[in-house]
């Protein structure tokens, strides 16, 4: 087995295609996504007002506007036309509009009216943009009462419980700074890391019949598909083991992104997760033989839709029924569930036990066809 | 010419004979964007469940808990104690947590602030996103109302909706009214699946081609394959036609049957997707160049599809992306083709609106045409060394 192990480690070494995708890649991913979230929450998004009031209080709100964490007003227009325009042409997200006669309206008591848009195309700023200007258009709202009562001598605890008696707090549990880094590239980097393994695996089996030597290895190993199987995985599992490592180690200790369960746990729900992702690769080849492209399309496609159906940018709950169910076969949806429970929650690995099995069922699937790589390795040719 | 159709005669051969290919280039984009409509068809997160601690036990607490019950948002599925709702939150039944504090009625009568409490689990932004959307409305909604009920009476109907609301407000989403997640990211996907399906078809054929030649991405004994640019073009006019027609079926099939929008007309689409398409073929045929197994075009290029999501712009904002990104970004046609094609068919935008992209792409088109051409020059000159 050994034998088979070194041989493998020589071919890594001698095609630069096998470095790229165990190292490189993963490697400048995990930079590529840090760095590019390294923010965590988008700050000062574009966006421009229409101010057709053009007073001093106008002028005073949009300063307020500008001055807010996500805002950024980089244009003020004469006519929303205009505005509209700059929109399509993707300058800005969101338009604030204070019509004319809005300082006279509102204090003489005319209820004047302002309008936000925002460009619901781009889903993150508009829903970042949209909170800030709902909240400085309630600000304006509210500062004209407050204006009104302090001039009949309240205080101003007594304003704020007339004008805004009710406060929501709102507690984030887990991210409190709702850092889009902490929530996107705990999954996202395992999800690729994942995909790349269950390509690789396929392809390093498929290699194999690729060559023609399928029969002569599995002589060598003395006719155990498992020894063959085990053989050519292991340096896959290993090389990536270590870049789960580092994964883990740049995002919790040196990122200091929350980790209520330490790291040990996650390490090693990594390596579960890579090893069930190598167990599924196993086992779509062993359904199709020898066809090695057509079974690495399959872990493509496979791999691809985790992200989706994982469920982490869009809830699982609000699919459909079928993907309800569908989501379970995929071994990144596990990982995800127990990441929230352990990482993100610190709650007990109790709650979530169903999905540990199902990581452990993916490692064991290879034993369901091990059967059919038997024919395989002394009947079926290369499959172009 | 005859070199031309020729090289396009050898080119729909391979591809017709390959599986891989006819996977790629035939299949798959019909199927995908299908899959992708289909799971974010949906659009939002409704009804979000939630646990509801109510220390209060008052007529106001409960009116509050009812007002966030009716709300689309969120569901409340619970009423219970801290310790309880907490077990809730582990067992996953509840995502949210709203915690009314048991001086609630109280405060409102003094007239003194109170604070209700939003524990939301940090798992998915839109379970956030939903909950908070829900309380503050509501919030929003019944401070309107203690104004005026419990400490400024107006003298007639309309003076009390003035004092309530002495500026009002409105918020219009363009483009995407319903805010859903199917109409923002599909278009991006597309685009993207174009691409990628295009490096893959491309990738594999040289992949093919230099497994069959020992290593040459060009047929050794076929004379017509001895010109690059005729190389270039012959494939090019293989797979442009099958793309663009994928580009028309996602724009008519797929917006059609998943409801999404198509507003610009036919010609303006075609306007853009052809220095598109074209981008892609040319970036496709210069990446190739790293291909020398056709299976390795997968291993290389399968998992750029997510990176190059995000560092378009289109999910994590543009302007959030840090410069040195942004210029990387430069280098791939999808991250124009997602931006212009998303105002093309989600906001009605013309030409002369998406100018920067398609310029962008007929840049792009330039100067990978010219590598393209000089990756099979070599290919093309090591023939000559191997004879």
């Amino acid at each position: 087995m050994l034998k088979i192990c070194l041989r493998e480690i020589q071919t890594y070494l001698r095609r630069p295609m096998f470095l790229f995708c165990l190292l490189v890649a993963p490697l400048v991913c995990v930079f590529f996504f840090t760095t590019l979230m390294w923010e965590g929450l988008p700050t000062d998004l574009p966006a421009a007002v229409v101010d057709e009031d053009d007073t001093q209080v106008s002028r005073t709100f949009i300063r307020t506007m500008d001055a807010m964490e996500q805002t950024d007003i980089v244009a003020h227009f004469h006519n929303f036309t205009d505005a509209r325009e700059a929109m399509m042409r993707g300058e800005i997200y969101a338009i604030f509009h204070i019509p004319e006669g809005m300082t006279e309206d509102a204090v003489s008591g005319r209820q004047p009216h302002v309008a936000l848009y925002t460009n619901e195309t781009y889903f993150v700023p508009s829903a970042l943009l949209m909170k800030d200007m709902r909240m400085a258009a309630e600000i304006l709202g509210i500062s004209i009462t407050r204006e009104s009562l302090a001039g009949r001598g309240l205080t101003n605890d007594r304003v704020m419980g007339i004008v805004q008696p009710i406060v929501i707090e709102k507690h984030a549990l887990g991210n409190p700074y709702l850092n889009y880094s902490v929530y996107l590239c705990n999954i996202i980097l395992p999800g690729i890391l994942f995909l790349l393994t269950m390509l690789l695996t396929c392809y390093v089996i498929g290699e194999e019949w690729k060559m023609g030597r399928q029969r002569q290895t599995y002589q060598m190993m003395g006719y155990s598909q498992t020894s063959v199987l085990i053989a050519k995985t292991l340096p896959i599992t290993v090389i990536y083991s270590l870049i789960i490592l580092f994964i883990d180690v740049w995002l919790y200790k040196y990122l200091e992104f929350p980790c209520k369960s330490g790291l040990l746990p996650m390490l090693v729900y990594g390596v579960m997760g890579v090893m069930a992702s190598q167990g599924l690769a196993i086992f779509v080849f062993g359904l199709f033989l020898g066809q090695m492209r057509f079974s690495m399309s399959i872990c493509s496609l496979w791999g691809v839709l985790s992200f989706s159906l994982s469920g982490f940018t869009f809830p699982v709950s609000a699919m459909h029924p079928v993907l309800q169910y569908a989501c379970n076969l995929f071994p990144l949806r596990h990982y995800y569930l127990i990441y929230c429970n352990q990482a993100l929650n610190g709650y007990s690995i109790a709650y979530v036990w169903v999905h540990v099995v199902a990581l452990l069922c993916f490692m064991l699937l290879p034993f369901v066809v091990m059967k059919r790589y038997r024919k395989g390795f002394l009947l079926i040719k290369y499959k172009p | 010419m005859r070199n031309i159709l020729h090289i396009w005669y050898e080119e729909f051969k391979l591809l017709i004979h390959s599986e891989g290919l006819v996977i790629f280039a035939l299949i798959v984009p019909f199927i995908y964007p299908v899959l992708y409509a289909f799971v974010y068809n949906n659009e939002t997160a409704r009804e979000v469940p939630m646990a509801v601690v109510d220390e209060c036990h008052s007529s106001d607490s409960r009116e509050f808990c009812r007002l966030v019950d009716a709300t689309a948002e969120v569901s409340i599925l619970y009423y219970t104690d801290l310790a309880q709702a907490q077990e809730l939150m582990r067992r996953e039944e509840v995502y949210a947590v709203m915690r009314i504090p048991s001086d609630f009625s109280k405060s409102l009568y003094r007239g003194d602030q109170t604070y209700i409490g939003l524990y939301s689990d940090m798992r998915c932004m839109l379970y956030y996103k939903a909950a908070l959307l829900a309380a503050s409305n509501v919030s929003l909604k019944m401070n309107g109302d203690i104004k005026i009920e419990r400490h400024l009476h107006g003298s007639t109907d309309r003076q009390e909706e003035i004092l309530r609301m002495p500026v009002t407000n409105s918020y219009v989403p363009l483009y995407n009214p319903q805010g859903g997640f199917a109409s923002f990211l599909i278009p991006a996907v597309m685009m993207l699946i174009i691409q990628q399906l295009l490096c893959l078809s491309l990738g594999t054929s040289i992949g093919t081609w230099r497994e069959r030649n020992r290593g040459i991405g060009v047929p050794l004994d076929d004379q017509c394959f001895r010109n690059p640019l005729s190389v270039v073009v012959g494939k090019t006019l293989l797979y442009l036609p099958i793309f663009l027609l994928v580009a028309v079926y996602m724009y008519s099939a797929v917006t059609s049957w998943f409801d999404l929008p198509r507003l610009a007309d036919y010609g303006t689409f075609l306007q853009f997707m052809l220095p598109y398409v074209l981008a892609c073929i040319f970036m496709g045929l210069t990446a190739s160049a790293m291909v020398f197994r056709s299976e390795d075009a997968m291993l290389l290029f399968v998992f750029m599809s997510v990176p190059l999501l995000f560092i378009s712009g289109m999910s994590w904002p543009v302007a959030a992306v840090p410069d040195f990104w942004r210029y990387v970004s430069y280098l791939f046609p999808s991250t124009f083709g997602m931006h212009g094609y998303a105002r093309l068919q989600g906001m009605g935008a013309g030409m002369s609106e998406v100018t920067f992209e398609y310029q962008g792409l007929w840049i792009q088109c330039a100067i990978y045409f010219l590598t393209s051409c000089l990756i099979y020059r070599r290919e093309i000159k090591k023939i000559n060394i191997h004879k």
